[in-house]
């Protein structure tokens, strides 16, 4: 009988944690390499629309971004209705060409024609304020756009 | 009297500073986004310029209603079939004499486009189509303009035409940049990408 006890009552012996460090630094250091700081605090929804016939944007430094969608749940006292977001503020329509100007005057003069203006815009958002906000970079001759997509077959889009 | 061994350091805590660490950067950080379709916008409308007269069977009309429909030259169409239409009209080559068209492999229908460079596609969205629906088309259009560019490519110079973009921004491309400028200048002249967009419907 005593010698069945002494089988049961063994301890368990403890997990080690001495890889622990190592598995977190291991992903410390991927997330630090793979992501960027945040440039703005997205204030609109902005789930971009996917397609294939894509082109990578070179200089990060010479591109402007303009967010079009609708107002996230944090933000919406704003309305429903799909927003323009410019830096870090909702902006109306004609926000957008002192933007652009600003923008370019900001900017090397020998480094102007370069510069892109990156439109990431919601895939739920209609194409009305996104012609409108076509045709303000017209008026301002900020020609060079890019509708920023994400990767993938664009049947899939409007599932 | 006897040495003693330094005591270890305790690394205990090493985990707990890792993740604080590994959190901050998970909150100010995002994946990046930065490909996208690159499109050039038309400088803004000259009232003094008359606009040029193009034949009616040089446009190729695509039409999307605020249902997402696509209405293509009259006739609805599913989007998957867009690609495989628009490469139809633009490698035509219906045209005779000064217009005809000689690395065209098209069925050379008179009434469809004579010339890749005469061929416009006419895009007309309406205010409410969805924005996933004109990426959607935008894409199929920026693609049948690619796969005839990189069919030309091939049988010019035996690259695609998107190899011969890559190899010009390549730092390490051991060949000749200028002749390479000029190859790329020389299909984008075979194939000129004539991509007009209309004012939306209200």
């Amino acid at each position: 009988m005593g010698k069945f006890k002494q089988a049961v009552v063994r301890d368990l012996p403890e997990i080690s944690t001495a890889s622990l460090p190592d598995i977190v630094f291991m992903l410390l250091f991927f997330f630090m390499v793979a992501t960027v700081m945040r440039k703005h605090t997205v204030m609109v929804e902005n789930e971009l629309p996917v397609a294939d016939q894509t082109e990578k944007l070179e200089k990060k430094d010479l591109v402007m971004d303009i967010y079009v969608g609708k107002p996230s749940s944090r933000y919406k006292n704003i309305g429903n209705e799909a927003v323009i977001q410019l830096n870090d503020k909702i902006a109306t329509l004609e926000d957008v060409k002192p933007f652009i100007l600003e923008q370019r005057a900001a900017t090397r003069e020998q480094l102007v024609p370069f510069l892109i203006t990156s439109l990431k815009v919601d895939k739920t958002t209609n194409m009305g304020i996104v012609h409108d906000v076509k045709k303000e970079l017209r008026d301002v001759h900020a020609l060079k756009i890019n509708y920023t997509t994400r990767q993938g077959n664009v049947l899939t889009n409007n599932r | 009297m006897a040495r003693r061994a330094a005591p270890e350091v305790n690394a205990g805590s090493m985990a707990d500073i890792a993740f604080l660490l590994l959190i901050f950067f998970l909150v100010t950080t995002t994946i990046e986004t930065d490909s996208g379709i690159s499109r050039k916008l038309p400088p803004p409308i000259d009232e003094q310029q008359e606009p040029p007269i193009l034949k009616e069977k040089n446009i190729f009309v695509v039409e999307v209603n605020k249902n997402n429909d696509l209405l293509v030259e009259e006739e609805p169409m599913e989007l998957k079939d867009l690609r495989a239409a628009a490469v139809a009209f633009l490698d035509n080559g219906g045209g005779q004499g000064d217009d005809a068209c000689n690395y065209c492999q098209g069925r050379k229908d008179p009434t469809s486009s004579d010339n890749p460079t005469k061929a416009v596609i006419s895009l007309r969205n309406n205010r409410e189509t969805s924005y996933a629906t004109y990426i959607a088309v935008q894409n199929e259009l920026v693609a049948a303009y690619n796969e005839l560019r990189n069919r030309e490519a091939l049988k010019l110079y035996g690259k695609t035409f998107n190899q011969m973009e890559k190899d010009l921004n390549d730092v390490n491309y051991p060949g000749n940049k200028e002749r390479l400028k000029d190859q790329i200048k020389r299909i984008q002249e075979l194939y000129p990408e004539k991509l007009s967009e209309a004012e939306p419907k209200k």
